[in-house]
C-alpha cells in the first residue's frame, strides 16, 4: 500500500448528502478483475452524458458541464469534501480504487458509511471525519475561493486551512500507523499465526461442527 | 457474570488478538465468495506466494453476472463470462468446501444459498466481499460485508481485524397486520432511523413480532440491516432457527447436533444487557410500505403521499430531496397509489425465498398483469427455491398472470446481467436499493413488499395489497 503522510491539496466540493458506491462507481465496470483502471469512470453516470461501458476510451464522451469534478476550477484535486454518510450502499472496494486512481488521496467529511470508511485505509486514502459546523465552513470558503487548498498532515494530525486555522482531527493509531508506513495488513497479521493456530485449534475441540 | 448483548458474545468468543488503541483480531468460520469481489484477492494472494489459511471455510458461488434465461447458451457477455469463468478456475485452483458454479441445481444467490445449505450456523462469523452478509445474522451469527482486501486478508490469515461496534436494540413489539410483511417492517425501521442511523453499531432486532417472524423474514429484516448503516444485524436464537437447520446439508448431525443446539439456545441477549441504543417500534401502527426517493429512507406508507420538500427545514435534505424527486419524476403531494409502473422485479437476497414466491403467487392467482406494465420478471434465489416453488405449482400462476419465470441469480436487482431497466423506466421492485440507476441507467426504482410487488403488477400502479381481497 501507498503510505500517506502529508499532502497540500486542492480541494473538490460534493455537496450531497448519502452518495452512494453505486453512484462512484457504477456496476458495469465491477466486472473487470483488475485493481487499477477504475479513475476514469468515477461517478461516470453524474460525468458523463452518455452510458460508459467497460474497456470503452471515455476521452471522447460527451461531459457533463454541470458536475463539480468537470468544472475547470478543480482539475488535479485531491482533497473531496462529502456531506453525511459517504459511500453508503454495497460493498465494492471499486469505489476506493476509483477515487484513489483518479487522484485523490484525502476524503473530509461529517461521517462515513463503515464498509466504505475501512475500505479506503487499504488503498492509501484518509477519510477524515470532522464536525458539521467544521465541514460546513470548509464548503463555504471552498465554494468561494478559487485555487482552495487544504494542507493535511497524518503524523500530527491537522487540517490546516489557507485562512491559517488548524483543524486537529482524530484517527485509530492502529491505522494511521499502517498509513503512515505503507504497511500490508496481511503482514502484520501473520505475526500473530501461532495465536491463530491456538484459537483454531481450541475451536475444534470446542465446535467441531465448524470444522466438519 | 454480567449480563451480555448477542452481539458480546459472539465479539468475545471469537477475538484471537487485540492492538492497544482496542482494533481486535477476529476469527472468521464461514467465507462466502462470489465473482465480483474475489477476483483482485485471489490474484493479491497468489502474487505475494500465500497460501489460503482454510479452504474448508469458503463456500462460493456465481450470482451476480450470470443469466437469467437461455442458459443453455451460456454467458453472452464476454467480460461477465470472463469474471464467472475466473471465478471457476481459482476455486479449482484453490479449492472450496463448496462451490455452486453457473447452472449448478444449487447455484443461487449467495445469502440464499449459505442458509438454505446450512452453511450459515449460530455462534459463527461469517464474511462475504458483499454488504447484505448482514442477512445470515438471522441465524444469531456474526456477520460482515467486507472489502476485497478484507476478502484477501480473510484468505490468507483466516481473520478479519475489526473495531468493536456499539450496540443497538431495535424493538418491534405487537402484532402485525394482514398484508404487513418483513419487508415493510425493515423498511419502517429505515424510514425511523434514516440510512446512516445505524453507522457504526451492530444492530439486534428483537420484540414479539420480530419472534414471530419466520426465519426467511429474518433474513429480510437482516439482509437490509446495512441500508439503514448497520454492518451487521442480528436476531436471537430460538425454537424457530433450530427447527429451520435440522438436517440441512451442511448442519452438524448426530451427537454434533445435539452439541451445537446446547450451544445455540445460549446465543441471545441475557435479561438486563444494556445496549448503547434502543429504538421502539409498534408493529400494528406499521403499514405497506413504498419508497418514492432514491435512498431507502425516502419512504412512504401506501395510503400516503411524495412528500414536499418546501416543508423541510434542513437545507441539505431539501436539495436531496428536490434531486430524488427529480430523478424519480414525482410531483410533490402525489398520492403513493396514483403511482403508475412500468415494470416489477421480484428477487434478490431480499424477497426471493419461498416463502416470497407464495406470497406474490397469492396476489398474482388468477388475476392478469396490467397492460401498461411491460414485463414482471420472477426470479428465485437459487436452485432449490425453483424447484420448490415449481413442485408447488407457483410457476405457473405466475406465467398465467403474464410475469416472466426465470432461473435464480441477482438479476436486476443489480442489473450486472441483461436483466435491467431502460432511461426513464420505473419498477416496483422486492430488492434492497434504490439508489440512482442501481437497476440502470437512468431507472427509477420503488422499494415494496413481494406481495406489493404482485399488486403493482395487476394494478398497473402501487396499490393497496390489503384492499386487494
Ligand atoms: S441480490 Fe442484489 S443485493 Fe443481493 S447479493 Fe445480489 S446484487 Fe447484492
Amino acid at each position: 500500500m501507498k503510505p500517506f503522510t502529508k499532502l497540500d491539496g486542492l480541494v473538490a466540493p460534493m455537496d450531497r448528502a448519502n452518495v452512494d458506491t453505486d453512484a462512484i462507481i457504477p456496476k458495469q465496470f465491477l466486472k473487470s478483475i483488475k485493481r487499477s483502471g477504475f479513475g476514469p469512470n468515477l461517478f461516470d453516470e453524474w460525468r458523463y452524458m452518455d452510458v460508459g461501458q467497460p474497456g470503452e476510451d471515455n476521452s471522447g464522451r460527451p461531459k457533463n458541464p454541470d458536475f463539480v469534478l468537470n468544472q475547470p476550477r478543480y482539475q488535479g484535486a485531491q482533497v473531496l469534501l462529502t456531506r453525511d454518510n459517504f459511500g453508503c450502499g454495497s460493498s465494492r472496494e471499486h469505489a476506493p480504487w476509483a477515487l484513489e486512481d483518479f487522484g485523490f488521496r484525502v476524503l473530509i467529511g461529517p461521517s462515513f458509511a463503515d464498509i466504505f470508511f475501512n475500505n479506503c485505509f487499504k488503498n492509501g486514502l484518509l477519510p477524515i471525519k470532522l464536525a458539521a459546523d467544521e465541514v460546513d465552513a470548509l464548503f463555504a470558503q471552498c465554494h468561494a475561493t478559487i485555487g482552495y487548498r487544504l494542507n493535511v498532515d497524518l503524523d500530527a494530525m491537522t487540517i490546516t486551512r489557507p485562512d491559517g486555522k488548524v483543524i486537529p482531527f482524530d484517527v485509530d493509531p492502529f491505522r494511521r500507523e499502517c498509513l503512515l508506513n505503507g504497511w500490508d495488513d496481511i503482514g502484520l497479521t501473520l505475526r500473530h499465526a501461532d495465536k491463530i493456530r491456538d484459537f483454531e485449534a481450541r475451536r475444534r475441540i470446542d465446535q467441531p461442527w465448524l470444522f466438519a | 457474570m454480567q449480563a451480555q448483548t448477542l452481539y458480546e458474545k459472539l465479539w468475545s468468543s471469537h477475538v484471537v488478538h487485540v492492538e492497544d488503541d482496542g482494533t481486535a483480531l477476529i476469527y472468521i468460520d464461514r467465507h462466502l465468495v462470489h465473482e465480483v469481489t474475489s477476483p483482485q484477492a485471489f490474484e493479491g494472494l497468489k502474487l505475494a506466494g500465500r497460501k489460503p489459511w482454510r479452504v474448508d471455510s469458503i463456500v462460493a458461488t456465481a450470482d451476480h453476472n450470470t443469466p437469467t434465461d437461455h442458459w443453455d447458451k451460456g454467458i453472452q457477455d464476454p467480460v461477465s463470462r470472463q469474471q464467472v469463468e475466473t471465478l471457476d478456475s481459482n476455486i479449482r485452483e484453490v479449492g472450496a468446501l463448496a462451490y455452486f458454479p453457473f447452472k449448478d441445481a444449487r447455484q443461487g444467490i449467495v445469502h440464499v444459498i449459505g442458509p438454505e445449505n446450512g452453511a450459515t450456523l449460530p455462534g459463527m462469523t461469517v464474511v462475504c466481499g458483499d454488504s447484505h452478509t448482514s442477512t445470515h445474522g438471522a441465524f444469531a451469527c456474526l456477520a460482515h460485508g467486507i472489502g476485497t482486501s478484507e476478502v484477501e486478508h480473510v484468505m490468507a490469515t483466516q481473520c478479519l481485524l475489526q473495531k468493536k461496534s456499539k450496540t443497538m436494540l431495535i424493538r418491534v413489539d405487537g402484532k402485525l397486520g394482514a398484508g404487513v410483511t418483513a419487508k415493510d417492517v425493515v423498511l419502517a425501521i429505515i424510514g425511523k432511523i434514516g440510512t446512516a442511523g445505524g453507522t457504526g453499531y451492530a444492530m439486534e432486532f428483537g420484540g414479539s413480532a420480530i419472534r414471530s417472524l419466520s426465519m426467511e423474514g429474518r433474513m429480510t429484516i437482516c439482509n437490509m440491516a446495512i441500508e439503514a448503516g448497520a454492518r451487521a444485524g442480528l436476531v436471537a436464537v430460538d425454537d424457530q432457527t433450530i427447527a429451520y437447520l435440522k438436517d440441512r446439508p451442511f448442519s452438524p448431525r448426530g451427537e454434533n447436533w445435539d452439541r451445537a443446539v446446547e450451544y445455540w439456545r445460549t446465543l441471545h441477549s441475557d435479561d438486563g444487557a444494556v445496549f448503547d441504543a434502543v429504538v421502539e417500534l409498534d408493529a400494528a401502527q406499521i403499514k405497506p410500505q413504498v419508497t418514492w426517493g432514491t435512498s431507502p429512507e425516502m419512504v412512504a406508507a401506501i395510503d400516503g403521499t411524495v412528500p414536499d420538500p418546501a416543508l423541510e427545514k434542513d437545507p441539505v435534505k431539501r436539495e436531496g430531496m428536490e434531486r430524488a424527486l427529480q430523478y424519480m419524476g414525482l410531483t410533490p403531494r402525489t398520492p403513493i397509489n396514483k403511482i403508475a409502473i412500468d415494470k416489477v422485479f421480484i428477487g434478490s437476497c431480499t424477497n426471493s425465498r419461498i416463502e416470497d414466491l407464495r406470497a406474490a403467487a397469492a396476489v398474482a392467482k388468477g388475476r392478469r398483469k396490467a397492460d401498461n406494465v411491460k414485463l414482471v420478471l420472477v426470479v428465485p434465489g437459487s436452485g432449490l427455491v425453483k424447484r420448490q416453488a415449481e413442485a408447488e405449482g407457483l410457476d405457473k400462476v405466475f406465467v398465467a398472470a403474464g410475469f416472466e419465470w426465470r432461473e435464480p441469480g441477482c438479476s436486476m436487482c443489480l442489473a450486472m446481467n441483461a436483466d435491467r431497466l431502460e432511461p426513464g423506466e420505473r419498477c416496483a421492485s422486492t430488492s434492497n436499493r434504490n439508489f440512482e440507476g442501481r437497476q440502470g441507467a437512468g431507472g427509477r426504482t420503488h422499494l415494496v413488499s413481494p406481495a406489493m410487488a404482485a399488486a403493482a403488477a395487476i394494478a398497473g400502479h402501487f396499490a393497496d395489497v390489503r384492499e386487494l381481497a
